[in-house]
């Protein structure tokens, strides 16, 4: 379990090495506290889908999954499914979750509502649950791994953010305001983060 | 607009699905079997690079002046022998059928609870956690039916992802005659070039065992100094991928070693 | 109208580069562009995404209801990356191996999901085509710059072949690792918006 937290908050850090959630991750970062809210927002759904995804792609996807409803579907392989499977259970369950925040918890869902529609076209979410696919995790792996993937996402744009308010600043070249510097800021954390390949457990 | 009734949107969501489904099967269930056949002659392609038959094209090594023809990977690969080892005693299991011994496939076996064995924390070097009950190992025969080559299949955690690959021992069962890397996610340009043919190319005529008979090979940081008494036992490492090239040395001390096809190795010795 | 369909071809180019200037698309453009060969094979599966799924929805867009028209919108996308999936692994196996799992991140793609929401949904089925066709260029144009770069200075290669002779294969051209590393393609992506905006000011952001 540590080494799947180590792995996925430093080594394979879903924002600044495998670039997934880029979208987000650079447009709503410009203050650190939207940004923490948008890294909760994204943990919780991340360690939903990825396990939900997971008994999806076992009991129903992978080959010889259906046996039970008859046996001549033993050898059916449906996993070329799995794209557009994930993709509608990622939809799904962002919208249930957003209408139980706003009947359950109305603070919350004022906090962080806004952010849930973002999260379903959001790469890092289904970048996990493919991830998870192309790994082949177990389903407490899969727990695992939706929960520190989904941490160390928020991790990243907190710690981009941070940097971010501290650059207003700056005198930053006119042709590199804006867009262009969060590049490479983004960059300069990234190079920080390799320092920690190789770490094992 | 007379689109929003709920008669409309159940329409229009039934006829979408519907499009799309047909779509998406009809080519998945007509490419299926292309992507089948690919995957099995990507295969033999890598057994064959491995036992340097051909080359990393494609191209034929062995036949004199038939360096330039591109093989039939179906017809050279039928002059492998494949031998099926029971990995928890080193016997070499007989009387499978071809059919059997081409589903033998590491990938699925260590997914599969009757098929896996668990390694302990000391035994499990290359960090795999689980190695098959059998594996398949090919010999590659001289015209005169003497081994020439035995050809292992491997595999174990590098920096990133999980390995797999071929090594392949000349006929003293020491000297390394090649390696192979078929499946990596390694660093592309950095780990990832333990797939470049070029590097693997440095493996030819290393040793793989010391005198006491330990798998000693490894791959060095950085160029192996020529001076180097153990320069026998190292291969060049590729600059910047230390910790892949370790977890190569690894995986290969831990399917020569005793846990791995040293009970093998050690039956055919004798 | 010809002098606008035009338009909706060659603006995406780069006026309105989707990539580089309106950020869109952003998580295969650092991900996949470690070589060319890669790189090539993205932006053609992501061309054909956009302008298949825009002509789709461009073809349905008068009887959408407005109500499910996201997950429609996710239906056809998805279904037109599963083909394309299908086909690389049948065709390609080695590339869509290397491709991993951003071969169905293009379903995620902004740049596609964004086409047809914004224009396919209300244009006809010409003009959605060219402006689909359009974006999938203005984002391959940076994807290929951003690939060649990579691979030429991180490793000395172009799709594959020796350009500089590297140490490894004892030649002299020590590869840039950091450029085939991930903080490289950000510094990249960073200087490549750095020059178009220095080059043509009426793009530069204004705080």
């Amino acid at each position: 379990m540590f080494e799947m937290f180590i792995n996925c908050v430093f080594l394979q850090n879903m924002a600044l090495s495998l670039f997934l959630g880029m979208c987000t991750f650079l447009a709503v970062s410009k203050k650190v506290d939207t940004a923490v809210s948008l890294g909760i927002a994204v943990i919780v759904v991340q360690f939903i889908t990825v396990p939900v995804n997971n008994l999806v792609l076992q009991y129903v996807l992978s080959e010889g999954a259906l046996e039970w409803l008859s046996p001549g579907l033993a050898s059916l392989n449906l996993e070329f499914l799995a794209f557009i499977t994930f993709i509608g259970v990622i939809a799904a369950i962002v919208q249930i979750l957003e209408m139980a925040l706003d009947r359950f918890f109305p603070p919350l869902y004022y906090s962080l509502g806004i952010f849930l529609p973002l999260i379903t076209v959001n790469c890092a979410i289904m970048g996990g649950s493919l991830f998870m696919q192309e790994r082949s995790y177990n389903f407490r792996e899969s727990l695992q791994y939706g929960f520190f993937s989904g941490l160390g996402w928020a991790v990243a744009i907190t710690l981009l953010a941070g940097v971010r308010d501290k650059m207003a600043y700056s005198n930053v070249p006119k042709g590199l305001r804006g867009i262009g510097i969060v590049f490479i800021t983004a960059g300069l954390i990234a190079m920080a983060f390799t320092c920690f390949s190789g770490i094992t457990i | 607009m007379g689109n929003e009734s709920i008669f409309k949107t159940l329409m229009v969501a039934v006829g979408v699905s519907a499009v799309c489904a047909v779509l998406v099967s009809v080519t998945a269930k007509s490419l299926e079997s292309t992507q089948i056949e690919n995957q099995k002659l990507d295969k033999k392609r890598n057994i064959l690079v491995a036992a340097g038959v051909i080359d990393s094209r494609g191209y034929l090594l062995q036949k004199e002046d038939a360096a330039k023809t591109l093989a039939d990977i179906k017809e050279e690969f039928a002059r492998l022998i494949p031998q099926v080892i029971d990995l928890e005693t080193g016997r070499v299991v007989e009387g499978m059928e071809p059919e059997e011994i081409e589903k033998i496939d590491p990938k699925k076996q260590v997914k599969s609870e009757a098929d896996r064995i668990k390694l302990s924390q000391t035994t499990d070097i290359s960090g795999i956690k689980f190695k098959p009950k059998q594996a398949v190992v090919y010999v590659l025969n001289d015209g005169a039916g003497k081994p020439l080559r035995y050809i292992f299949p491997i595999f174990g955690k590098g920096l990133w992802s999980t390995m797999y690959g071929y090594i392949a021992l000349e006929s003293d069962l020491n000297t390394v005659s090649n390696i192979t890397f078929y499946d990596h996610g390694e660093t592309p340009g950095l780990g990832g070039e333990i797939s470049n043919p070029k590097w693997q190319a440095k493996w030819a005529d290393k040793r793989i065992f010391d005198t006491s008979g330990k798998p000693v090979l490894k791959v060095f940081k950085g160029h192996v100094p020529e001076s180097d008494p153990a320069a026998a036992y190292e291969v060049d490492g590729i600059s910047g991928a230390t910790l892949t090239g370790n977890g190569v040395s690894n995986t290969v001390r831990f399917w020569l070693g005793e846990n791995g096809f040293g009970p093998y190795l050690k039956a055919l010795r004798d | 109208m010809s002098e606008k369909l035009s338009a909706t071809f060659t603006d995406p180019l780069v006026k309105t580069n989707p990539v580089a200037l309106q950020v869109l698309g952003i998580c295969s453009a650092l991900a996949v562009t470690t070589s060319m060969s890669t790189t090539v094979t993205m932006c053609i599966a992501v061309t054909f995404v956009t302008v298949g799924s825009n002509i789709g929805i461009s073809l349905i867009r008068k009887i959408i209801p407005s109500s499910i028209r996201m997950i429609i919108e996710m239906a056809i996308i998805a279904s037109l990356v599963i083909v394309v999936d299908q086909i690389l692994r049948a065709y390609a196996p080695g590339i869509s191996k290397s491709l991993s799992v951003f071969v169905g991140l293009i379903i995620t793609n902004c740049i596609v999901m964004g086409r047809t929401e914004a224009f396919a949904i209300k244009n006809g089925v010409l003009a959605s085509a060219l402006d689909g066709l359009g974006n999938g260029l203005g984002y391959s144009i940076v994807l290929l710059c951003v690939g060649f770069i990579r691979e030429l200075f991180g490793v000395g290669t172009l799709f594959g072949y020796t350009v500089f002779k590297s140490v490894n294969d004892g030649g002299w051209y020590p590869g840039n690792g950091l450029l085939v590393l991930a903080p490289g393609a950000f510094f990249l992506i960073g200087f490549f918006i750095w020059i178009l905006r220095t080059v043509r000011p009426e793009l530069q952001e204004k705080e």
